[in-house]
């Protein structure tokens, strides 16, 4: 590897990590991409109701997050979801 | 008074036997009554790792049927009087013994022993099942790899749910030359990614193969690795040592103190 692939290139342990970490979330939740996609979609669809979202923006993933009442970390649902238009108040 | 503790990884190869030996001999050195149990039946290995594959004449699935007594089976160390060794059968399969059986021979070792320790083999079957049956501690064993560690963290998951009261991590085969250059995770990402305490890193080093090949473990010697498993055994006997500087040997590479802080 030439001195300046070095600047170029991520290096490889840093891809080891990335892609051990999104692996083991699906691995510890035991959620195959289908059951993702499954609440994915039931998500769209209530939220729908209510406002106009991005649909093919909305991105959920299993992560670990801190826990409020102990000191240890939990599993958590994160969502993003782009709201493209709220259709009036609630 | 008695601890016992599992060495396990999930996956194979990456270096359980060797730890077993090596933390086995240490704590021996530490003047603690151990033995070792090796529960790979049908692929005993920790007994050349010892240099003891000469003196074997009843084995673990031996004492198990009752074809002999406990003590007939039990090999003692070349150099350390207060290390035995409970070797593997050779000729039988995993299903030759049971987790009551194994957790029975623990309770009736408990009463002889300071440390029991239970080589275990790879995979998540019944081999796996047996092993951890009577443990009480595990030490988990991983290279800093995406497969060791995705096998890593299932084992960890399958211990927990088995009520093994506490888990602590072993990194194994650390070349802090490619850390250093990013091309190895290091102890820090491994850490970070398991999220169970780290009792100890061992580097990759040519001596633990010459080790192996005379059968005598290299815990207590000079050699880094062999300090690294020195150090290992004084924090299983509850005292507090700092992690190894893995890179002193490279001697120009600025102190790792960083990644080894916890």
């Amino acid at each position: 590897m030439g001195f300046m692939d070095f600047f170029k290139k991520k290096n490889s342990g840093d891809v080891a990590k990335d892609r051990l970490k999104l692996l083991l979330v699906s691995d510890r939740a035991d959620c195959s991409p289908d059951v993702m996609e499954a609440i994915k979609n039931d998500i769209i669809q209530v939220i729908s109701k209510y406002m106009e979202i991005d649909a093919e923006g909305l991105d959920i993933q299993i992560t670990q997050t801190e826990s409020e009442s102990n000191n240890g970390t939990v599993p958590a649902l994160f969502a993003n979801i782009p709201i493209k238009d709220l259709k009036h108040s609630c | 008074m008695s601890e016992v503790i599992v060495i396990t990884s999930g996956k194979g190869g990456v270096g359980k036997t060797t730890t077993t030996a090596n933390v086995g001999t240490g704590l021996a050195q530490l003047d603690k009554k151990v033995v070792l149990i090796d529960t790979d039946i049908g692929l005993r290995n920790l007994d050349v790792v010892m240099g003891l594959e000469n003196r074997i004449v009843y084995n673990l699935v031996d004492v198990v049927e009752g074809n002999c007594r406990i003590k007939q089976a039990l090999i003692k160390d070349k150099k350390y009087p207060n290390l035995f060794l409970l070797p593997s059968a050779q000729t039988r399969d995993k299903s030759s013994v049971n987790p009551e059986q194994m957790k029975k021979l623990i309770e009736d070792l408990r009463e002889e022993f300071d440390y029991i320790l239970l080589d275990c083999p790879a995979g998540i079957e019944q081999g796996f099942q047996n092993a951890i049956a009577g443990a009480e501690r595990a030490l988990v064993v991983t290279t800093p790899e995406v497969s060791a560690i995705r096998d890593a963290d299932r084992i960890i998951g399958l211990l927990e749910a088995n009520e093994i009261g506490k888990i602590d991590l072993i990194v194994n085969r650390l070349r802090m030359d490619m850390v250093k250059r990013g091309d190895m995770m290091s102890v820090d990402d491994v850490c970070e990614i398991l999220s169970i305490d780290l009792i100890g890193a061992v580097p990759d080093d040519e001596q633990i193969v010459v080790s192996t090949n005379q059968g005598e473990p290299l815990v207590g010697s000079n050699a880094l690795a062999g300090r690294a498993y020195e150090n290992i055994c004084h924090r299983l006997i509850g005292e507090e040592v700092p992690f190894l500087d893995l890179n002193a040997k490279e001697g120009f590479f600025a102190k790792l103190a960083g990644v080894f802080k916890k």
